[in-house]
C-alpha cells in the first residue's frame, strides 16, 4: 500500500492521469465538480444553438447573471434567513431527538410509554403538519422553525435508539464489571458506541431540514430561499427559481460536508471500510 | 476462613439447572483452573464470582465478607479483549481511573510490566489480538484487584502468543500476589499455570476432582514433574468421561 502510493508519486503522469490517481484532497474537488461541469457546459452550447427553450430553461451564464444581480439586491438577506431558519429547527430537532433516543434507548418503562406514539406520528408526511402549524402559530417564524425541527426530530430519534438498542452488549458487561451506574454506563459506552448512529441521524436529519425549510417557505415567507422560488413562478422567471435551486444544493452540500468532516474526526476510532479508505489516501 | 469462598447452591436457567452444590475455598494468592466440558456451567460460574449474575442459590464471601453484586476487589477477564474501540490504550487501561489515585503512574506501570510500552496512543484497531488482551489484562490489573478472574482469556490467540502471555500471566500472578481463578479448556496451561486445578463435570456442574499441583515455581513447560501433573489430570477428566 505503501510503496503504490510512492511509485505512484514518483512516476511522471499526465494531468487526466492525476486528476484520477491521485489522493489529493483537491483531486477529489475536481473529480466531485467534473459532472455539474459537463452539464453546465451542456446546457450553455445548447441554449446558444436554440436546441432548448431559454425562456424555460435559461442558459448557465443567464442564471450567473441572475445569481450577481440578486446578490445585489436582497440575496443574502434571502440566504440569511433561510440558514437562520434551517439552524435553528435542525439543532432544536436534534437535541430533542437526542434527548428523547437516549431516554427511550436507557430505559425499558420509556420505550413502552414513549416510543409507540413517535412511532405512529413519524409516517405523518410533513405537510399535514402545515395546516395546524398555521392554526397554532400564525405564519411568521415559529411555525417554519417547528416545522424543520419536526423534520430533524425523526431521523435523529430513530437512529440513535437504534444505535443504543445495538450496542454490543460485551461491552456493557464491561462497564458493570466496573460498577458504572445507569448514567456513567451511558455517557462513558452507550453514547460513544452509539456515535456513528448518531452522525447517521444527523446528516439524514440536515437534509431533512432543507427540504421542510423549502416547504415551509414555499406556504408562508416573506424572505428566504423557498420564498425567492415561489416569487419566481409568480413572476415567470425560470432563471431565479433555477438560481435559488443551485444555492439550495450548494448550501445543502455545504452544511453537510461541514458535518461529515466532523463525523470523519470524531469516527477515527472505527475500523471500517470508510476509515481504512481514509487511511490509504493520506 | 479462607480467603475466597464460592458456594452455588444451584444455578438455574430457565428452569434448567446449570450448576449445583459447589463448594470451593480459595486461598489468598493462589491460582486456581477450572476445566471441564463446553457448556458445563464454568462460565457461569465465574460470573457468579464475578457479580454479573446474582440469580442463583448460595453465596460468594471474600475476606469474610458476603459479596453481592459487582465487587471493586474482582476484576474480569473476558474471553476477547472487549476494549472500547473509541479509547486509546492508555485511556482503555485507565478506564475506572476515579478509584485509583496517581494513574498517570499506574498507567506507565502497567504497560511496561505487559511489554506495550509505546502503544499508549494507540487504537484497539491497531492492536494485534495478542497487544490486544495484554491491554485488557492491563485494564483488569489497573483497579488493584484482590481476585482475578479470567475466562479462556488466550483461547482466541496464536499458539506461540498463547505461550508467551501464559508466562505473562505467571509473572504477573507473583508479582501481584493476586488469586486468580483461570477458566481454561487448556490442559496444559491449566497445569502450567496453576497452584489447584478444578475439573467441573456431570450435568448440572459440579466439582468432580481437585487436584493439586505440587511443582517448584518458576516452572518449566517441559520438566518430568509437570508432565506427571498432566497425566493425572487427564487421569481425573477420564474418569468424569470428559475426554
Ligand atoms: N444467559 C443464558 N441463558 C440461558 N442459558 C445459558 C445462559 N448462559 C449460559 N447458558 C447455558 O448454561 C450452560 C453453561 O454455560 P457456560 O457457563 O457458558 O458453559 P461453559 O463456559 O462451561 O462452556 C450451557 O448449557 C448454556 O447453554
Ligand atoms: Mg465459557
Amino acid at each position: 500500500m505503501h510503496d503504490a502510493l510512492t511509485l505512484e508519486k514518483a512516476a511522471p503522469v499526465s494531468l487526466s492521469a492525476r486528476l484520477w490517481s491521485g489522493g489529493h484532497h483537491a483531486n477529489r474537488l475536481l473529480r466531485g465538480l467534473l459532472l455539474p461541469a459537463l452539464v453546465l457546459s451542456g446546457a450553455e452550447i445548447a441554449a446558444r444553438y436554440g436546441w432548448i427553450e431559454s425562456r424555460l430553461l435559461p442558459p448557465p451564464s443567464a442564471i450567473a447573471l441572475t445569481l450577481w444581480q440578486l446578490a445585489h439586491d436582497g440575496l443574502w438577506k434571502h440566504i440569511g434567513a433561510s440558514v437562520a431558519r434551517v439552524a435553528a429547527g435542525f439543532v432544536i430537532g436534534a437535541i430533542l431527538g437526542l434527548g428523547f433516543a437516549v431516554l427511550v434507548g436507557l430505559s425499558r418503562r420509556v420505550e413502552e410509554l414513549v416510543d409507540p406514539t413517535l412511532q405512529a406520528l413519524r409516517n405523518v408526511p410533513s405537510l399535514a403538519w402545515v395546516p395546524l402549524l398555521l392554526l397554532w402559530f400564525g405564519i411568521d417564524e415559529t411555525p417554519k422553525i417547528t416545522m424543520i425541527a419536526l423534520g430533524a426530530f425523526f431521523p435523529v430519534y430513530l437512529n440513535v435508539v437504534c444505535g443504543i438498542q445495538n450496542v454490543d452488549r460485551k461491552l456493557i458487561e464491561v462497564g458493570e464489571i466496573y460498577g458504572l451506574n445507569k448514567f456513567q454506563l451511558a455517557r462513558r459506552i452507550l453514547l460513544p458506541a452509539a456515535l456513528p448512529a448518531v452522525f447517521t441521524g444527523l446528516r439524514t436529519a440536515l437534509g431533512l431540514a432543507w427540504m421542510f425549510l423549502v416547504a415551509a417557505e414555499l406556504i408562508a415567507a416573506s424572505q428566504g430561499l423557498g420564498y425567492l422560488l415561489s416569487d419566481g413562478r409568480e413572476t415567470s422567471r425560470p432563471d431565479i427559481v433555477i438560481a435559488a435551486i443551485f444555492l439550495i444544493a450548494v448550501l445543502g452540500k455545504t452544511s453537510d460536508s461541514l458535518l461529515h468532516g466532523i463525523e470523519v474526526r470524531s469516527l477515527r476510532w472505527r475500523d471500517t471500510l470508510e476509515t481504512r479508505k481514509k487511511r490509504i489516501r493520506t | 476462613m479462607s480467603h475466597l469462598d464460592i458456594h452455588v447452591a444451584t444455578k438455574k436457567f430457565a428452569d434448567k439447572p446449570v450448576l449445583s452444590n459447589i463448594h470451593l475455598s480459595v486461598a489468598q494468592g493462589e491460582v486456581v483452573s477450572l476445566i471441564g466440558a463446553s457448556g458445563c456451567g464454568k462460565s457461569t460460574l465465574l460470573r457468579i464470582v464475578s457479580g454479573l449474575e446474582h440469580d442463583y442459590t448460595g453465596s460468594v464471601t471474600l475476606d469474610g465478607e458476603k459479596l453481592s453484586g459487582i465487587s471493586p476487589h474482582i476484576g474480569f477477564i473476558f474471553q476477547e479483549p472487549r476494549l472500547f474501540p473509541w479509547l486509546n490504550v492508555a485511556q482503555n487501561i485507565a478506564f475506572n481511573a476515579t478509584s485509583v489515585t496517581d494513574s498517570d503512574a499506574r498507567v506507565t506501570q502497567l504497560l511496561a510490566e505487559m511489554g506495550l510500552t509505546g502503544l499508549e496512543k494507540a487504537l484497539p484497531k491497531q492492536l494485534s489480538g495478542g497487544q490486544a488482551q495484554r491491554v485488557a489484562i492491563a485494564r483488569g490489573l489497573f483497579i488493584h484487584p484482590k481476585v482475578l478472574l479470567l475466562d479462556e482469556p488466550f483461547s482466541a490467540v496464536d499458539a506461540f502468543t498463547r505461550i508467551r502471555l501464559q508466562d505473562l500471566l505467571a509473572h504477573v500472578a507473583q508479582l501481584h500476589r493476586i488469586t486468580i481463578i483461570l477458566v481454561t479448556h487448556d490442559v496444559d496451561e491449566a497445569v502450567f499455570l496453576s497452584d489447584r486445578v478444578v475439573v467441573i463435570g456431570n450435568q448440572p456442574g459440579t466439582v468432580v476432582a481437585d487436584l493439586k499441583m505440587d511443582l517448584a515455581s518458576p516452572r518449566e513447560r517441559e520438566s518430568t514433574a509437570l508432565l506427571a501433573q498432566r497425566a493425572s489430570v487427564f487421569a481425573a477428566l477420564h474418569s468424569a468421561h470428559i475426554v
